[in-house]
Parts: C-alpha cells; sequence; structure tokens
C-alpha cells in the first residue's frame, strides 16, 4: 500500500510543471476575471458589477456584437459551405483541394493590424476599389464604412469563410458518394436527396460550424481595435475601455463583470457546439 | 448518348469554379489593395521605393525605431513560446498516457479552455498576474511568451494529441523501459522522434499565431510585431502596409508548408482541421 | 408475403467506355434471362464494376445500349431505371433505422406510411431481420448491414437487382452464410440479378452461369460447372481454381503429357508442343519407395490435402489428395505420379 501510494505521488509529480503553469498563467487570471466580478474595489463581496451590466450602453454594445456575430456567422456559414461544397466535388487530392485548404488555413488565422489594414487600402476613403469605383461608376463607398459595424461586418466575413471551409471539410468528407447512388438508384431525385439524406445528415454539422463561427466573431478584438478608435459600439472594445481608463472609480469590476459575460456567452456556444459536433462523428465520422 | 452522368459532372465543374473564382476575388482584393497601396508614388504612378525600404534591414533599424524593438521582441517570443509550449506539453501529455491515464480528461479539459476564454478578456485576468511578472523578473516584452504559451495552448495541444495517438506511446516506452532506457531515454529517442511530425505542426501553429498577436501585447503596453506595426501606421502607413503584407506573406509560407508536407502522410495530423475559436491575432 | 413477380430479360449490347487512355469496357456483349443471377468475376481493373454501374445508369457508357425488358434504357436516368442495388458496404443512410432505410425507397415514391411499414417488416423478415428494425447503422455489424441494404433494394420491387461485390468487406464466415441467404432471397424474389464479385468461389457458389471479365472484355460465359471443367481460355483456367501448367506434345485432339494422353478441350492449340493446363485433382500422387518425385509441401485442408511435389526434371506440381485413410504424405516423402484422362485446355508454350 505505502509503496504503491509513493508510485502515484511520483506519477502525479510529472504532471506538477504543467499543472503549475496553468495554474498561474490560466487558472489565476480567470479567478481574477470571475472573482473580481463580484467584489467592489474594496473587496467585499458585491452583485453592483453585474447590476452594471444593465446600463445602456453596455446593452446596445451587447446587442450589436450579438447582430454581428450572428450576421457575419450566418453569411460566413453560408458561403463557406459553398465553397466547401464546390472543394469536395472536386479531385480529393488535386490542386484545387490542396489550395483552398490551404489558403483558407491562413486566412481563417488572419486578423487584427494586417486585415484591418488590408481593408482600408481596399475599401478605406482612399483604398483602390474605393477610388476604382467612383472614377468608373461614380458610386461612393461611404469614407466611415470601416468604422461602423457594417464594415466591421465585411472584415469579420473575411475570416469566418476560411473558417467555415475548414471545419465544414470533414463534414462533407464524411458524406459517402454511396448514400446519394443509393438514393438515386430507390428513384430519388437531387432535390429528394438532399431533402432526405444529405441535408438531415449535414444540419447538426452545419448548426455547429455556425455556432464556431458566432463564437470566433464574439470574441474578435484585434481587427476591431485596429479599426475602431472611437467609441466602444462592441462588447471587446467596452473591456478595452473599461481596462485602459482605470481612472474611474469602480470601472475595473465593471469591466470583469462585461469579461465574465463574454466567457458565459462563448461557453454556452461553445458546449453547443461540442454536442453537435459529437452528434455528426456519429453519422459522418 | 445522352451523357447524363457528364452533364452532371460538367454542371457542378462550373458550380465549381464560379464559387471558387467569385469567393476567391474576395479573398483576393483585400491583398492586392495592400500591395497596389504600398507601391503608390507620392504624384501618381508607380514606385517599388516602400519595399526597397522594407527590404534594407539596416536602414528600418534606424529609421523605425518602433518597428526594430516589435520585431525583435517577437523573434524572441516566437522562441521563447515555442520552447516553453514543448517542454510543458510533449513530456506532459506523454507522462499522462504511459503513468497516470486517468488524468488525460483533466489535462485536454485544461488545454482546450482558453477557447472559451476571449483574448481580450485573458488580457483582464492576466493584468494583475503580470504586475507580478514585472516585479519579479523585469519589464521586458519577451515574458509575454507566458501568456501566448496559453493562448496557443489548445491548437498546440489537438497537434500533438493527433500524433501520439498515432502511436502507441505505451507500448514503445515499455518495450524501451525493457531494453533498459530510463524515463529522459525514453522521451528524447524513443517518443519524439516519432512525433516529429505533430511537434512541427504544433511548433509552426505557434510561430503564426505568436506572430499575430496583437491584443495581449498592445493592452499590456508591450513591444510585438503587430504593436510595432500599429505604431507604425500612423506614422508611415505605406511602410507599416508593406511590413504587415511582409509578415503575413512570411505566415503565409509557414502554414503552406505545413498543410502541404503534413497533408501527404498524416491528413489527421493537420490541426487545422481544429478550428481556432478565437481570432488569434 | 413477397408479391412474386418475374424477372425481366436484360440485354447489354457493345457497352464501351474508357477513362483517359485506359478502355475499362471494350465492347460487352450479355444477355441475362428472366430471374437469372449472372456473376461477372474478374480480377479488379477488369471492367466488372463498370459494367454493372453502367446498367444502373451511375455512368455513362461512350459507346452500346443496354436494353431492359426490351425497353432501352441507355439515356434513362438512375432514378427512373428501377433496378435495386447493394453496394460494397457503408450505403445504408445513417440517420435512419433499419425499417426507415428499407421503407426510404417507399416513401420517396409517395407510398403511404401503413405501406412504407407493412413492407419494410415484410422485407426486414425476408432477410431475417426484424428484431433489428429499429437499430441504426453504427447499432449493427457489417452482415447485418449488408441484409438492410439487400432488403432496402427489393423493396421498391425492382425490375432487376444489382449487387456491387456485396460481401467484399465482411469476415469470411459471415460471407459464407450471407452469400447463400442472398440466393435463396433471390431465387424467391425471382429478380433479374447481376452479380459482381472478385470472389471465385462466391460466384461459382451462387450464380446461374459466370462470366469472367478480362481487360474490359468477356472472356467466357457459362454455368460453373462448365467454366471450371471447360475453360475457354488459360486465363479462366488459372483465374478460377488452381491449375499445373505441364508440357506436352498435342496432336489430334489428344495431349501426351508425362504417361498420360489428356483429351484436349475445345478453343486448344491442336498440334506440337504444348503447356496443358491440368487441375491439381488431376494428378495422383501415389508413395513409392523409388518414386520419380519428392514432396516438398504438404497442407492440410480438412477432407483434402494439398501437396507440392518436385519431379525428376525439376518442375513443381500441385495435386489434391484425399486425407483420410493411410499414408499421410510428409515433406520430404519419395512419390510416383499418374495424371487422369480429365478433358483439359492445352495453349502454346511461352
Amino acid at each position: 500500500m505505502p509503496l504503491t501510494s509513493r508510485v502515484r505521488g511520483g506519477a502525479l509529480l510529472g504532471v506538477a510543471p504543467f499543472l503549475a503553469f496553468t495554474t498561474i498563467f490560466l487558472a489565476v487570471p480567470t479567478l481574477v476575471v470571475v472573482v473580481g466580478a463580484f467584489v467592489d474595489t474594496g473587496g467585499r463581496p458585491t452583485l453592483a458589477n453585474v447590476a452594471g451590466l444593465r446600463q445602456g450602453y453596455i446593452l446596445d454594445a451587447l446587442l450589436s456584437t450579438l447582430e454581428l456575430s450572428l450576421t457575419t456567422a450566418v453569411i460566413g456559414a453560408v458561403v463557406g459551405a459553398l465553397l466547401a461544397y464546390a472543394v469536395v466535388t472536386a479531385a480529393p487530392d488535386g490542386m484545387l483541394r490542396r489550395s483552398v485548404s490551404a489558403v483558407c488555413g491562413v486566412l481563417a488565422q488572419f486578423g487584427g493590424v494586417t486585415l484591418a489594414f488590408a481593408f482600408l487600402a481596399t475599401v478605406g476613403s482612399q483604398g483602390f476599389v474605393t477610388l476604382y469605383l467612383f472614377d468608373h461608376t461614380g458610386l461612393a463607398v461611404p469614407g466611415d464604412l470601416l468604422y461602423g459595424l457594417r464594415g466591421l461586418g465585411l472584415v469579420y466575413v473575411y475570416f469566418q469563410i476560411p473558417l467555415m471551409v475548414i471545419v465544414f471539410l470533414p463534414a462533407l468528407d464524411g458524406v459517402r458518394v454511396q448514400w446519394r447512388e443509393a438514393t438515386e438508384s430507390l428513384g430519388g431525385s437531387t432535390w429528394q436527396y438532399w431533402r432526405h439524406v444529405a441535408g438531415p445528415l449535414l444540419m447538426p454539422a452545419s448548426l455547429g460550424s455556425t455556432l464556431l463561427l458566432f463564437a470566433n466573431a464574439f470574441a474578435a478584438y484585434a481587427t476591431a481595435a485596429a479599426l475602431v478608435s472611437q467609441g466602444s459600439p462592441i462588447l471587446p472594445l467596452v473591456v478595452r475601455a473599461t481596462f485602459t481608463s482605470e481612472v474611474v472609480l469602480g470601472q475595473a469590476n465593471l469591466g470583469k463583470a462585461i469579461a465574465l459575460a463574454m466567457v458565459v456567452v462563448v461557453a454556452v456556444v461553445m458546449t453547443g457546439y461540442a454536442w453537435l459536433q459529437r452528434r455528426t462523428s456519429r453519422w459522418v465520422g | 448518348m445522352a451523357g447524363l452522368q457528364r452533364a452532371r459532372v460538367r454542371r457542378q465543374a462550373t458550380f465549381r469554379w464560379v464559387v471558387v473564382a467569385v469567393v476567391g476575388t474576395f479573398f483576393a482584393l483585400p491583398l492586392l489593395g495592400m500591395l497596389e497601396f504600398t507601391t503608390r508614388a507620392p504624384g501618381g504612378g508607380r514606385t517599388a521605393a516602400v519595399w526597397r525600404t522594407v527590404a534594407d534591414l539596416g536602414g528600418l533599424r534606424t529609421t523605425y525605431p518602433e518597428l526594430w524593438a516589435g520585431l525583435k521582441a517577437s523573434g524572441a517570443l516566437v522562441v521563447l513560446t515555442v520552447l516553453i509550449m514543448l517542454v510543458l506539453l510533449v513530456p506532459t501529455m506523454t507522462w499522462v498516457r504511459l503513468r497516470v491515464p486517468g488524468l488525460r480528461r483533466t489535462i485536454e479539459f485544461i488545454c482546450l479552455l482558453p477557447l472559451t476564454i476571449p483574448a481580450i478578456v485573458l488580457v483582464v485576468g492576466l493584468a494583475p498576474v503580470y504586475a507580478w511578472v514585472t516585479y519579479l523578473l523585469g519589464g521586458s516584452s519577451a515574458w509575454l511568451c507566458f501568456a501566448y504559451v496559453v493562448l496557443v495552448l489548445p491548437y498546440c495541444y489537438r497537434a500533438l494529441d493527433a500524433g501520439l495517438s498515432a502511436i502507441d506511446v505505451r507500448t514503445l516506452g515499455e518495450a524501451a523501459r525493457s531494453l533498459g532506457a530510463g524515463w529522459g531515454t525514453v522521451m528524447v529517442r524513443v517518443i519524439l522522434p516519432n512525433v516529429r511530425t505533430a511537434v512541427l505542426s504544433a511548433s509552426f501553429l505557434a510561430v503564426a499565431l505568436v506572430l499575430g498577436e496583437f491584443t495581449i501585447a498592445s493592452l499590456l503596453h508591450r513591444d510585438n510585431l503587430q504593436v510595432g506595426i500599429n505604431q507604425l501606421g500612423q506614422r508611415d502607413a505605406q511602410v507599416a502596409v508593406a511590413v504587415s503584407f511582409a509578415a503575413l506573406a512570411l505566415a503565409f509560407v509557414l502554414l503552406l508548408v505545413l498543410s502541404f508536407a503534413g497533408g501527404r502522410r498524416t491528413r489527421t495530423l493537420t490541426p487545422l482541421a481544429t478550428p481556432p475559436t478565437q481570432e488569434p491575432a | 408475403m413477397t408479391p412474386q413477380r418475374q424477372g425481366v430479360a436484360v440485354r447489354l449490347e457493345g457497352l464501351s467506355r474508357h477513362y483517359g487512355a485506359v478502355r475499362a469496357l471494350d465492347g460487352l456483349d450479355l444477355e441475362l434471362a428472366p430471374g437469372e443471377m449472372v456473376a461477372l468475376l474478374g480480377p479488379s481493373g477488369c471492367g466488372k464494376t463498370t459494367a454493372l454501374r453502367l446498367l444502373a445508369g451511375l455512368e455513362d457508357a461512350d459507346a452500346g445500349r443496354d436494353v431492359v425488358d426490351g425497353r432501352d434504357l441507355t439515356d434513362v436516368p438512375v432514378s427512373k431505371r428501377d433496378m435495386g442495388m447493394v453496394f460494397q458496404a457503408y450505403s445504408l443512410f445513417p440517420h435512419m433505422t433499419a425499417r426507415q432505410n428499407v421503407a426510404f425507397g417507399l416513401r420517396l415514391r409517395g407510398r403511404s406510411s401503413a405501406e412504407q411499414r407493412s413492407r419494410a417488416g415484410e422485407m426486414l423478415e425476408l432477410v431475417g431481420l426484424s428484431s433489428q428494425a429499429d437499430r441504426y447503422a453504427h447499432q449493427m455489424s457489417g452482415g447485418q448491414q449488408q441484409r438492410v441494404a439487400l432488403a432496402r433494394a427489393l423493396a421498391i420491387e425492382p425490375q432487376v437487382l444489382l449487387l456491387d461485390e456485396p460481401l467484399s468487406a465482411l469476415d469470411a464466415k459471415v460471407r459464407v452464410q450471407l452469400r447463400d441467404e442472398i440466393r435463396r432471397i433471390q431465387l424467391d424474389v425471382g429478380a433479374t440479378t447481376l452479380l459482381v464479385t472478385h470472389d471465385q468461389e462466391e460466384a461459382l457458389a451462387v450464380a446461374d452461369r459466370v462470366g469472367v471479365m478480362r481487360g474490359g472484355r468477356l472472356e467466357q460465359i457459362a454455368a460453373p460447372g462448365e467454366i471450371y471443367t471447360s475453360p475457354a481460355t488459360a486465363f479462366v483456367a488459372e483465374f478460377v481454381g488452381l491449375t499445373n501448367r505441364m508440357d506436352g506434345v498435342a496432336a489430334d485432339g489428344v495431349a501426351q503429357v508425362m504417361r498420360a494422353r489428356i483429351p484436349l478441350l475445345p478453343g486448344s492449340v491442336a498440334s506440337g508442343p504444348v503447356s496443358v493446363l491440368v487441375r491439381p485433382e488431376s494428378v495422383e500422387v501415389h508413395t513409392q519407395r523409388d518414386g520419380e518425385a519428392e514432396v516438398v509441401a504438404a497442407s492440410f485442408l480438412g477432407s483434402l490435402g494439398r501437396v507440392r511435389v518436385r519431379t525428376a526434371d525439376g518442375a513443381v506440381l500441385l495435386a489434391q489428395v484425399p486425407t483420410g485413410g493411410a499414408g499421410v504424405l510428409q515433406v520430404g516423402d519419395r512419390v510416383s505420379l499418374a495424371l487422369r484422362p480429365v478433358p483439359a485446355l492445352a495453349v502454346s508454350r511461352d
């Protein structure tokens, strides 16, 4: 008995460095946010921070963020699914397939300052598309397009589409050609195939992927920060404002309450995603 | 011959190329925009002057010190992050498989946890931790590597997990032990060579993520490449855009190499198959 | 139970199909009588699967036509061909139960749900899976899945049943069991059936006629016994069953091989030095202290045994011997050889 417990202890020692590191740099920060959301500046427990979430500008930002996330998730999911489907109809080891997956792998990680610059150089007030459209068609791209929610949506779609391709391709790959052939040999039309077979089979995967895209947009900060320097139209920028202007008394812990709210939203969405992923893998794993 | 199947193949090909062309244009325009912007000459027309400036690293150093500082910091961060990530993850994950399989779910949960914590939230929680880091180790930007290890944890964990799942760690370990190898030898001479590809994938991913990171560095007032580019953007937009384009191209090449090299032998290893949740930049 | 519906006649006329430079099918002519089961047998790439897929309408022919029940189906889409198809594996819809899978064809035809249910029940009973009706594919074994696939294909009362290597993904034991059952059901239902397989035993065991294919063409099509005893070409002789190539001299429809005179099958090379294709069961082996040959390998196969012997001139022959009784052969034993005068095919030596 003592021997086995010594072995167990020794075995646990092997994971000690990992646990120590993640405690300091993951658990502690998480606790700082969670605990901070429920204490005042003096460290006394309070619900004032959470109650503070009901302020108009925070609710507005929350609604805008939800709208932005939902819109870009749906657009990204639809366009990304189309692109993914286009790719799976090509040869599995062909150039097109490899190139599109590689490009999407990169672009899904694309964001922040670089992406902001790229769009400024394209549809900013001096962007080449802006100039070209004005010179050739007289159409004027609004000068402040990229500083508002619509412009932000346009930019977000740029990384949402490739992300959709990456997460949706495996599910599409799991759809076997026999299912289509079986449907046809049983007398089914293309429409019936999509309606009764491919559609229901891919439903969990598409819903799950959309949720993932939603979380991705909801959590995005860098791109918005690089584009929007005035005001805080979305939640991550509200957090930035409370973080950088700690002069306002009590703001710091209000920021933690907002941050906690963001974590809750993302965690709920990700749980839904994980659940749908498991369902998908049972069918088209 | 009606060629019903051939007609379908043709329809699919048309659909394929229309979709690829439309989406491809959308993908290409902002990149073209960057190239176009960096080659604008002051009086109209084209010039390569901006790119000559960027290519002249020595000149860059004196003319744009903020950028140089960012480059240096990001270089150090890349190395430190990859090192710490590997030293932390590979032995732990191997050890758990060999000796404490009961802890596997826990370790996985911890590693994937950052997926549910937006970077901006992590910054809020990290601020007091970094007050201590500064107090103990000094205020160098290089210490951001700790936060970055947390940031890359989910992606690297998945890449390494795929690699370790492809081999029978337990049997390999027991075989080596029965031949008289110590734990260190098992790790370095037996396990590592068998998960080379996974280690490479994880490292490449970490490099790409670190090179693109902006949120934590800017809000904790440290230097890195993206922060440098952002500051430069207010002073010399053309050079800033050129440098960010170059950084993007580098990340592009890294991940292309990864996806093509990884694609052949170990399709399942491609960590990109498992998605990021946070916008990493 | 099943409404007995006589099968229809199927005729493939000069079907050709190539992929790039590869001729997958090279002018295939094939007729199936109503209710007949024909197996197409051949190595991979011989065109057997292409033939089946062309008949199903899953691929386009470059030339030729397929006629079913007197009707030219060449330009008819798959969904209107009324053919039941069973695939190699993984063809069940994973989000449907066994019953829903079987009923799916009727659902597509807009039949009432009561009819769907009763017909699916009948079909599942036919394949012996009534108790598994509410299971999903991932809850069933490979053999059970293929039974459901068969029931699904039969539920639409197809004119023609197409079986595309339906057993190749299964374990040997399940394979034998299920192939007999497929034959029983096929006879029961009376559907004209085309079976594609690379397993000769399977083809010989269940089909009315077996067509051996090679390079996109039919080498021979005949009843299983005839394919085995009277192969038309060296390829058929060697692909179906085991053979020895023995040197001999042909003349007047007979070949002199060793000390025996072997009658030659039609299609043989008529005269001169030939290779005669002799089945192992035509080679008799007797233990003899000063025999001309030596046993170099012996394997026990239950009621039969197979031995490999080396003759004085160095040739190695395969012989089939009964295992019962005395004189079990061992490696190193000296034996004498004799050939039974069973008709064989003679081909030119190469």
